[in-house]
């Protein structure tokens, strides 16, 4: 059935899932690249790299959830079908997204505040969890046979681009209103414009059929009575989902989220690059890599879909730390010759008072120019006591801005990341449909998925930052949570995943 | 190749414990090394929900090592039906 499906439907059925997952990628995503300023705002003041940690730890509780999610909503898509509730998992993460964007800040109702976010948090992690499974399924049962990797590639660019919308709204609203007003305030604009995006989609999707598969099954009276029963309790199919979880999914969860999250996380916190900078970085990466879902979710569909994740892998364990290495180096900017600096700005010295104590905080603050272009703010905060004078503090080095030869080599950098997510996760959805049957595919395939890459992946920057922060590591210490999971999956993957594609997944 | 899925069977069912016991003890040197406060609260939080996630991955491991062990990988299903 699906194989006589006009192409211009099958692509109104890609247009109309892919829309609404972007838009669920997009609300899910303006958290994490938003991590440093809500931490500021969920948190007291004095909290400092702990208001991040717990922040992040907060944002990996949206990813600890999504496979609560995939199981609940799985079971519902494989029980009244997968329109109904992909469309629900719309209108959940829609509105929690929206919700943050309203909620008053820590000096506004203390602890409230991070409780509350938390809450919202997990509901985007629960939506997640049921909408990316449903649209990949759909999408898949549309698609012929012979092309199933090359339309359920276009899926997988949602995330990215997702990932894409968030950071470009993010950087254009901090462009319009000003770091200080976006700080403020302006943070909550790109979660508050979700609700536009999320009322369009669920148009959309309304006009949608049933997946052909679905309404057949249903005809015929055979969907499944108990899916989750389907999926777990039967052994054969088990297998498959613990060999789905440890020989792919898991090492395609690490490489997607050290190559698009970590990495930013890594420029911005660790480098100290410029907020927009560290953006810039991205967004250039990712619009070069794109289309190579495409290619590569293509290109499954003639040499099959193991080797090319594999692959992807591979080349994420040989090359994190050497291109980590470089973002370090290039962004040292503590020992620079005095001939190299073009001019040296002083701004004016701030002050601040501390909490129940009569003592304050003074920084001073040098911007300095270089001569190739690059600029950087030297800080230095002081503490004036009332008993011991002035206390002085560590000189910090941030808000660089690279000079433009080390600004491209950088999106080089972080294209060829990307590239590596788009040879893992280009062909996987294709890859997680044909290793389930019809009617309890969306739960089977859900569940590895969102473990793999909500827990896996998603705790690359949160497992990563924590062991970073420990006694005795460098800053490249968090890489070895992704490598030694990318290892550990490539060589399940290699010994016990096959590489032939089952062509008929309509059973 | 079978042998080798087999024997690798025993590796996963041994990597799961000893990963959750190097986990263990992580936290608790982890948590042992911070101050008092809010921050040793937030310390224990973020380890707690780390063990608690990779508990249930850890036994899942397990099982798919038990499961190389007793060859049910040497031959993988090549359609939904045998599923």
């Amino acid at each position: 059935m699906s194989e006589t499906l006009p192409k211009n439907n099958i692509f109104k059925v890609i247009g109309a899932s892919s829309l609404g997952t972007l838009i669920e990628w997009y609300d899910f995503y303006i958290f994490g690249s938003l991590a440093v300023i809500i931490g500021h705002q969920l948190f007291p003041e004095d909290a400092g790299a702990s208001a991040l940690i717990n922040t992040l730890a907060i944002f990996a509780a949206g990813f600890i959830v999504r496979p609560f999610g995939a199981l609940v909503f799985g079971r519902l898509g494989d029980l009244i079908g997968r329109k109904y509730t992909f469309l629900l998992t719309l209108v959940l993460m829609g509105g929690s997204t929206f919700f943050i964007g309203l909620i008053p800040s820590y000096k506004s109702i203390g602890y409230a505040a991070p409780i509350l976010v938390l809450v919202l948090r997990l509901i985007q992690g629960l939506a997640l969890g049921g909408e990316y499974g449903g649209a990949a399924t759909y999408v898949a049962e549309h698609a012929p046979k012979n092309k199933r990797g090359f339309f359920t590639s276009w899926i997988q660019t949602t995330a990215t681009l997702g990932l894409f919308l968030s950071l470009g709204i993010i950087v254009i609203t901090k462009n319009i209103l000003g770091a200080e007003t976006f700080g403020n305030w302006g943070w909550r604009i790109p979660f508050l414009l979700s609700i536009v995006l999320v009322v369009v989609s669920i148009y959309i999707r309304m006009k949608m059929h049933e997946s052909p598969m679905f309404s057949k099954l249903k005809a015929e009276g055979n969907v499944s009575k108990n899916p989750l029963k389907e999926s777990f309790n039967n052994k054969a199919n088990f297998k498959m989902v613990l060999l789905a979880l440890f020989g792919a999914t898991m090492g395609q969860g690490v490489i997607w989220y050290t190559g698009q999250f970590y990495a930013q996380s890594f420029l911005e916190n660790t480098c100290k690059l410029d907020f927009n900078d560290s953006r810039y970085i991205l967004l250039w990466g990712i619009a070069f890599a794109t289309p190579f879902f495409v290619v590569f979710g293509a290109w499954s569909d003639k040499v099959g879909r193991k080797w090319i994740m594999l692959s992807g892998m591979l080349l994420g364990i040989l090359f994190y730390r050497p291109i980590y290495q470089v973002f370090l180096d290039d962004t040292d900017y503590t020992r620079i010759e005095q001939t190299t600096v073009l001019s040296s700005t002083p701004a004016p010295v701030t002050s601040v008072s501390i909490a129940d104590s009569p003592d304050s905080l003074r920084t001073t603050s040098v911007k300095i120019l270089l001569k190739n272009g690059a600029s950087f703010n030297k800080v230095q905060i002081d503490t004036v006591s009332a008993t011991k004078g002035i206390l002085t503090g560590k000189e910090v080095i941030k808000d660089k801005v690279l000079p433009m030869p080390v600004f491209w080599k950088f999106v080089g950098l972080i294209f060829f990341q990307i590239l590596l997510v788009t040879m893992v996760y280009g062909p996987i959805a294709a890859f997680l449909v044909e290793l389930f049957p019809t009617k309890i595919r969306y739960t089977s395939m859900s569940l590895p998925y969102h473990i793999g890459n909500g827990v896996f992946g998603g705790l690359v920057p949160f497992i990563a930052t924590l062991i970073a922060s420990f006694s005795g590591s460098t800053p490249l210490s968090g890489l070895w949570y992704p490598i030694g999971i990318a290892t550990l999956s490539l060589i399940i993957g290699a010994i016990y995943l096959s590489n032939k594609r089952d062509e008929n997944i309509n059973d | 190749m079978n042998t080798l899925k087999k024997f690798l069977g025993l590796v996963w069912m041994v990597l799961g414990p000893l990963a959750m016991t190097f986990l263990f003890l992580q936290a608790i040197e982890k948590v042992g090394l911070t101050h008092t406060d809010i921050e040793r609260t937030n310390t224990i939080l973020q380890w707690a929900i780390i063990l608690f996630i990779f508990l249930p991955i850890s036994l899942g491991l397990m099982i798919f090592g038990f499961y190389a062990w007793k060859g049910e990988y040497d031959r993988l299903p090549e359609n939904s039906e045998e599923l």
